[in-house]
């Protein structure tokens, strides 16, 4: 492994991927009914377009982009609009949310659309279409890609950077997203540079993925500027920054987007679907996730709708394990922890995990030896246990100013490696709640 | 110079001393600004716990007001009768009225009322459980009852009852906003006294999806609104909602007929089961 590129620091934890990484991803049966939030994105929330009582098809516009950060979301399959009420969130919270009762005799066909050809499309064109279908970032941040596509005129960009990294564990989706589509993802690239207007582009994969780098190097096009990058195993090598550095051996600035230096970064997955807008019309309804972890009876890579309930995923993939504790939307290091089966799988779920007893040990918080691990974990150089000092201490001032939180993205490096279990990204998050929450001053 | 080394040094810095001494002195008259004596009396007099919970950055803050007129000596909500009729007496200004406000909590739905949804593991406060997936309970709104608001309260006027939600204890509560920016769900409104009808609950949901969730949440039966004068509570996001200018108006009977007791008419302490286990606590 040495050799490759990375960046400095990181951590590797247990990968734990070959329970999913050689099982075909396969369509998902609709279900009874899907929950379609109005926020699945980072953003405003979209604009509702349907009542109670429509009858919408599969793959129809329900709710408008509110404002240039938003995006569509669209019915994910045919059915009734049962209502508009508040239903739980991923993130813990009620949102208002479209109930869609499908149609069970519904063929599930997706209207025939009239699809322009993205090569005769107009560059600056190309990301309101991407807009209308709805896309946004399939990484796990959801940020609508449309933005993304428009960087500040100030700042081109000139190297397109596709991240098929994968490096939480247990994920496979994008792996098998580069095993299963590699055609749809080159296709998805020539899109996206058209829309830049560049021409160069890198596809960095972790080494642990030695068949999906194979694949891809084998259906490159020839006359397409792509170079597949191997990059060291270790996490969080997908992250934004982080891939920046291992690839151009560049650093982004703190605070500043990675167009300052001239570089974008796409996720595989988020390529493939700008791919299929414009092969087919459809818009993004679907993704394939991975229900993984050893409490799950039948782990799987799924095309599954948008909407889904959690309750109806675990119920197809064979259930729970009885020393099942905890349910996580993502992977296990940034992933969101759920608290109700009735929560639906959205544009940013990446992975559905359910964890056993022995995969999450709840381990008694001792206090901080200042061994300094976490600030040799840290990928960003922060310096976690002052930070954690500071944030118990609510001095937010000092721990923005002075220990730069805001360049913390919670990663979770301090709080893997942390020998005394201090849940150090915890509590970054919760003060980054704090402050969201706090009038500002 | 005398030749003699301590002499010379004693007198060099004797002079030294002597001349900085008088430039000192020349500095205080010139620059003298005089200050109103009664302010560190009437400062002397406040709490001087500097709790702020009368607008002002502290109680010497408050003491220029109070002597410039500004305030009123009832203006702080701290001090007793007793001491409020002192500083009056001592300024010879009328105390003004006295508007003891309180903290009141909107949310009734302890351990023993609300649903859980999943346990909770991690940092113990409430404001980190909020951060991760709601915090456990099943209610979106309701308190997490990790005692958040006990750790912010400085005049321990805030304790956990068994029922796992905090007790303001009127009589030390100084309205101070302490607890209410300490609370991530914004469950804490601070209140005149004398405002006693009180809907203890946050819970945007309708009739029984809310009731699922909490046994004493808002079902939004509308019975309060028809019992109550008009104008005095409206249905505001399937939550009944008390228009407090209309104080007066409001009377017990809009309880009455509340099927969760959601709504409930305070004299004093808001958790009233709870006043045997304060007595217990005091003795």
């Amino acid at each position: 492994m040495k050799g490759l590129p990375s960046f400095k620091h990181g951590v590797h934890p247990p990968e734990n991927k070959d329970i999913t990484s050689g099982i075909a991803s396969k369509r998902f049966p609709f279900p009874k009914e899907v929950i379609l939030p109005l926020s699945q994105h980072i953003g405003t929330p979209a604009k509702a377009l349907v009542k109670a009582g429509d009858h919408v098809e599969r793959g129809d516009v329900i709710a408008e982009a509110a404002g240039f950060i938003s995006s569509t979301v669209h019915a994910t399959a045919a059915g009734t609009v049962k209502s508009i009420e508040l239903w739980p969130h991923p993130n813990g919270l009620m949102v208002p949310s479209i109930r869609i009762t499908v149609d069970q005799s519904s063929s599930q066909m997706r209207r025939n659309r009239m699809v322009p050809r993205w090569q005769d499309v107009k560059d600056e064109d190309l990301s309101k279409e991407i807009a209308k279908a709805g896309i946004v970032g399939l990484g796990g941040a959801a940020f609508p890609s449309h933005v993304k596509l428009c960087p500040p005129e100030d700042q081109p960009v000139e190297l397109l950077i596709i991240n098929g990294s994968e490096c939480e564990p247990y994920l496979t989706s994008d792996h098998r997203v580069m095993l299963e589509q590699p055609e749809m993802v080159y296709e998805g690239i020539r899109i996206e540079l058209k829309a830049l207007g560049i021409t160069r582009c890198v596809i960095g994969i972790e080494n642990n993925k030695p068949d999906a780098i194979e694949m891809m190097r084998k259906t490159r096009p020839a006359d397409l500027d792509a170079k597949i990058q191997p990059l060291t195993v270790k996490y969080p090598q997908g992250a934004e920054k982080m891939l920046i550095k291992a690839v151009m051996g560049r650093e982004v600035p703190s605070g500043a987007l990675p167009s300052a230096i001239g570089a974008m970064v796409q996720n595989v997955a988020t390529a493939a679907n700008v791919a299929a807008v414009f092969q087919t019309g459809h818009p993004l309804i679907e993704r394939i996730m991975t229900v993984s972890g050893r409490g799950i009876r039948r782990p799987g890579n799924w095309k599954i709708p948008f909407g889904t309930k959690l309750r109806d995923v675990i119920e197809h993939c064979g259930g729970m394990t009885d020393d099942t504790v905890e349910i996580l939307f993502g992977g296990p290091m940034m992933g969101q922890a759920i608290s109700d089966l009735d929560v639906p799988v959205l544009k940013g779920t990446g992975g559905i995990l359910v964890l056993t007893k022995d995969e999450c040990k709840r381990q008694d918080i001792l206090p901080c030896i200042r061994c300094g691990k976490c600030l040799e974990a840290c990928p960003i150089f922060l310096n976690p246990q002052w930070m954690k000092d500071l944030a118990k201490a609510e001095r937010f001032e000092e721990l923005v100013e002075e220990a730069h939180l805001n360049d913390c993205m919670l990663c979770g490096c301090c709080s893997f490696i942390c020998p005394s279990n201090i849940p150090l990204s915890q509590y970054f998050a919760m003060s980054k709640t704090q402050l969201r929450r706090l009038p500002k001053s | 110079m005398t030749g003699n080394p301590i002499l010379d040094s004693a007198l060099v810095l004797g002079g030294v001393g002597l001349f900085f001494g008088f430039l000192i002195a020349m500095a205080n008259k010139k620059f003298y600004v005089w200050e109103d004596p009664r302010i560190s009396e009437v400062e002397e007099l406040l709490p001087n716990s500097n709790c702020g919970a009368c607008g002002q950055p502290g109680c010497r803050a408050f003491a220029e007001a109070v002597v410039g007129g500004k305030e009123q000596p009832s203006g702080c909500t701290v001090m007793g009768e007793e001491d409020l009729a002192d500083v009056a007496s001592y300024l010879g200004v009328d105390a003004g009225e006295a508007n003891k406000r309180v903290a009141r909590l909107l949310c009734a739905g302890g351990k023993n009322e609300a649903a859980r949804n999943s346990d909770y593991a991690g940092l113990e406060t409430c404001k980190a459980a909020a951060s991760v997936a709601g915090g456990g309970k099943a209610c979106n709104w309701g308190c997490l009852g990790l005692a958040d608001c006990e750790d912010a309260c400085l005049l321990d006027a805030i304790y956990m009852n068994d029922d796992l939600l905090p007790v303001v204890i009127p009589e030390l509560c100084t309205a101070c906003n302490d607890c209410v920016v300490a609370c991530p769900k914004d469950l804490f409104e601070l209140m005149p006294i004398e405002q006693k009808l009180i809907v203890q609950c946050k819970n945007l949901l309708k009739g029984d999806a809310a009731e699922d969730l909490c046994s004493v949440a808002c079902n939004t039966c509308n019975r309060c609104v028809a019992d109550s004068e008009p104008g005095v509570i409206e249905i505001i996001d399937n939550l009944a909602v008390i228009n407090y200018e209309k104080n007066e108006l409001t009377s017990p009977k809009a309880i009455e007929r509340c099927p969760t007791e959601a709504i409930v008419w305070v004299e004093g302490q808001q958790f009233k089961e709870s006043l045997i286990e304060l007595e217990k606590k005091v003795v």
